[in-house]
């Protein structure tokens, strides 16, 4: 169950910078740790954010277990005309979430 | 006095736990490999990503608080002085550590349509350690920042409760 919470303004002015702001809930297990029978604890982490701007791919993050625990990203785009902002998260065992914000651009 | 039925007695069995304990400790110190990235290997990376190019100080700004509680989540926030044009971009931000079991902490890819090369999240540092941050420009220069943060309680290594 993914919960990711992401911050778009809904309007913005033609060619204003916007700060985009992106929390997702996940464990991030970095991979390094026992269980407490000490058993390695496999690493199940979100690896890749992908973000377009009506389809365009505006940012790409490659994470790595030395992310906390519910990653949090902010960056900032260019508000160019309106649409949709998507957001990707892929991770470990086949992890795939997908989130979309729109955006009114005047 | 109770005896074992197979005529173990309770000194018997205390010895054998001494020496398979000793032998236990000694294999560990003979197997223990470093799960750490040092400054060698945190060098190696960041060679793997700027290749033979030199890598400069400057333009680039690293924040990270310099004393932190917990290592699980510090606040890491890069930002790069570019005019972020059609011709003068970021390309790419890395970050890297000298002490955490791997080098690697985060890479994006920014382009023109950022507007502002900024970026920010939090990231995990497993000891006191020196953080490095490296902006790729697009007329393929190399910047870089370092901040040695000092962390009193470290992330990554230790096991859940």
């Amino acid at each position: 169950m993914a919960r990711a919470l992401i911050n778009v303004p809904a309007k913005a002015k033609r060619g204003e910078v916007v700060a985009i702001k992106t929390l997702i809930s996940h464990i991030m297990e970095t991979g390094f740790r026992h269980s407490t029978t000490g058993e390695a604890i496999p690493r199940d982490i979100i690896t890749t954010l992908v973000v377009t701007y009506n389809n365009a791919e505006i940012f790409r993050a490659e994470l790595s277990p030395a992310i906390a625990a519910n990653p949090f990203l902010t960056f900032h785009t260019v508000a160019t005309e309106s649409g949709t902002i998507a957001f990707r998260w892929t991770g470990d065992n086949g992890y795939d979430v997908s989130e979309q914000a729109t955006i009114t651009v005047e | 006095m109770r005896h074992h039925s197979n005529g173990t007695t309770r000194r018997d069995l205390l010895i054998g736990a001494g020496s398979l304990a000793g032998g236990i400790g000694l294999a560990g110190l003979v197997t223990v490999q470093p799960s750490q990235a040092t400054p060698a290997t945190m060098q190696e990376a960041i060679r793997k990503v700027v290749g033979e190019a030199i890598v400069n100080k400057g333009k680039i700004k690293l924040d990270i608080p310099p004393l932190t509680e917990n290592g699980n989540t510090v606040a890491c926030a890069v930002s790069v002085d570019s005019p972020m044009s059609a011709d003068n971009y970021v390309k790419a931000i890395h970050v890297f550590n000298e002490k955490n079991p791997q080098p690697n902490v985060i890479s994006v890819q920014l382009g023109p349509r950022a507007g502002r090369a900024e970026i920010a999240t939090r990231i995990r540092l497993a000891d006191t350690q020196s953080v490095t941050a490296i902006a790729e420009l697009s007329d393929g220069t190399f910047w870089s920042d370092s901040v040695e943060v000092i962390i009193t309680l470290g992330a990554c290594l230790e096991d859940p409760v």
